[in-house]
């Protein structure tokens, strides 16, 4: 396990590398993280593969709602030979919710950047095939944000079709529930 | 009389050499693309796993795995209880593997809290998993087999599976989805008569599993659809993050249980199976294998079961126990505040893996310092581990892609969560 100096040491290489790459670091619980710009992932990671960390294990999203940038996307790298794991994480604002996708060079990620696409919005450039995966296809909003409600998911049958209403609406045929951001 | 006279029907057997097999077809030039959509409600998919597969003749050119039908939403839901509450709805990811969930998230909680487990605790959690992963195995191998026309298999893993569950029943009160683990510790020591049980379960195991071992490994429908039919190297399978005994069936002998212990796993010596070729049959006998294994570390767990308490003695997070309440003052706040609010948790952001029978299961927990997880993510190995089933079934024959897809042993409920 790499000890807080040893964080610093990597970032610092990381930094003499490519300059404006890390944001910052964190160790927290006896594990390391680094904080990196969002357009130097792909350097960074091929960075981290020549350092030992060659294995993609996991990409996730986080919502840090209400702080901007809001979204966060981390990917957890993992040393086969060292037995390390090291977190890198990276935050884009809502407003522009772009990484460089690192599916091309990491075939793992596929699959699971489609799933943080799907359940935040977080656009990958350069994905091979950037569709939702859990959701279906027609679906408005993304559900694992935050502000996004829980609950009360509106189910259209077809006889409240026919009928022009169907039960999200109330009395007054207007919708109960509000209808959140797309 | 020559033995071929006695069995005239056995008389071609000889001839049949299961090594060879033809992988690839050259297709005739005329032969034009199918798309076939098979799924979502198809029995060999276990469960509701669509796949849109484009054939040649019977060669499948191209496999599109199309998932999200029991999507439920099992982590915005996590998210929106209390860290003790959010166990059962974890549990239910993956729901082959629930010990694991629970220990995944649990264990990420710990984490969080910085809260020790007594070794007791950590001891039976061992049982349990291990246990679990012998049942996982054993709903794969009858389902698998099922799959590949073997009825009579089912019928003997289902019945070791029942004996697994009443064990399971009786530390719990419950046969499946059981939340026994509780953050902390266990939610209740072992009662008496379960360690009788227990042995005697021991007992009978690997001579269970040399008994299915008999009825298929003699078997040339099995053999003959299991050997060398759509092998991947080692390589491709980390690149796509593949882990668990389908990375272990290639010659990787990655284990998360011996590289990087949690939970005393480092106490028990066990082995850890390898594949050679990588193809269907390793991965049919990694498994195998892997449950004998098992039933040594719960031999081990339970001969070195240490006393002491079975969950931890921080009253902020595990509740008292019943008899302090009528005495106690102290003790009714406490338990009064953890099952209304539930314990607060210290921010950060942890990332817990655990072996589980599929793979890693990586449980991710940020803490925003309430007492709800503001995020939950499981890395679910089923959900990575489909990403391989295009390669591996590329140019095979469409019998071969229903043998690999109950040899990758995917869990729709973890796939979808």
């Amino acid at each position: 396990m790499p000890d807080a100096p040893g964080l610093e040491l990597l970032a610092q290489d990381l930094r003499d590398v490519h300059a404006d790459a890390v944001v910052g670091t964190e160790f927290f619980r006896g594990k390391g993280a680094i904080q990196i710009a969002p357009a130097a992932i792909d350097e960074v990671l091929a960075f981290l593969r020549g350092r030992g960390f060659a294995h993609l294990m996991s990409v996730h999203g986080v919502d840090y709602y209400p702080e901007e940038p809001r979204l966060g996307v981390q990917y957890e790298m993992l040393d086969r030979e060292a037995l390390d794991r090291l977190t890198v994480k990276l935050r884009v604002p809502l407003d522009a919710p772009s990484v460089p996708s690192v599916t091309p060079k990491w075939p793992t990620a596929n699959h699971q950047e489609r799933e943080v696409y799907d359940m935040f919005g977080v656009v990958f450039d350069g994905h091979p095939d950037l569709r939702r995966i859990l959701m279906p296809e027609d679906y408005e909003g993304h559900p694992q944000r935050r502000d996004f409600p829980i609950g009360g998911e509106p189910v259209l049958f077809t006889v409240a079709e026919a009928a022009g209403k169907d039960y999200t609406m109330g009395a007054d045929n207007k919708p109960k529930r509000a209808e959140t951001e797309s | 009389m020559s033995t071929t006279d006695v069995t005239p029907y056995r008389s071609g057997e000889e001839r049949i050499d299961v090594t060879q097999r033809v992988q690839t077809l050259p297709a005739p030039p005329d032969q034009e693309l199918l798309t076939l959509n098979m799924g979502p409600h198809h029995p060999a998919t276990h469960g509701v796993l669509r796949l849109l597969v484009t054939l040649e003749a019977e060669v499948v050119r191209d496999l599109k795995p199309l998932i999200g039908y029991v999507h439920t939403g099992i982590e915005k839901t996590a998210e929106d209880k209390s860290y003790w509450k959010a166990i059962p709805v974890v549990e239910r990811m993956d729901y082959l593997a629930y010990y694991f969930n629970a220990m995944a998230f649990c264990g990420a909680t710990e984490t969080l809290l910085d809260v020790e487990v007594p070794r007791r605790a950590q001891y039976l959690r061992v049982i349990h998993m291990e246990l679990n992963r012998i049942m996982s195995h054993l709903v794969w191998l009858g389902t698998s087999m099922l799959d590949l026309g073997a009825v009579t298999v089912w019928w003997y893993c289902f019945r070791e599976r029942e004996t697994i569950l009443d064990l399971f029943e009786q530390s719990s009160g419950q046969r499946m989805h059981t939340r026994y683990f509780q953050v902390g510790g266990v939610m209740e020591d072992i009662p008496a008569g379960f360690e009788g049980n227990l042995r005697k379960f021991l007992k009978k195991m690997p001579d269970a599993i040399d008994q299915y071992l008999d009825l298929l490994n003699r078997n040339e429908i099995a053999l003959r659809r299991l050997r060398d039919t759509c092998p991947l190297d080692e390589q491709t399978l980390l690149d796509l993050g593949v882990t668990g005994p389908l990375l272990r069936a290639s010659g990787n002998p990655w284990d998360l249980r011996k590289a990087m212990p949690y939970s005393s796993y480092e106490d028990f010596e066990f082995k850890i199976p390898v594949g050679t070729r990588g193809d269907n049959y390793d991965r049919f006998a990694v498994r195998m294998q892997e449950m004998k294994e098992s039933v040594k570390i719960i031999e081990q767990a339970i001969d070195g079961l240490p006393e002491g308490p079975f969950i931890t003695e921080d009253r902020k997070v595990a509740l008292p126990p019943r008899h302090e309440l009528a005495t106690s003052m102290e003790a009714l706040l406490h338990h009064f505040k953890l099952v209304t609010e539930g314990f607060r948790v210290p921010p950060g952001e942890v990332y817990y893996p655990i072996e589980g029978p599929r793979g890693e299961y990586g449980m991710f927990i940020r803490s925003d310092g309430s007492s709800k997880p503001a995020r939950v993510h499981m890395r679910d190995p089923s959900f990575v581990n489909l990403q391989a089933t295009e390669p591996m079934v590329r140019d095979a024959y469409i019998a071969d892609l229903i043998t690999t897809l109950a040899m990758m042993d995917p869990v729709l409920g973890g796939v979808d969560r």
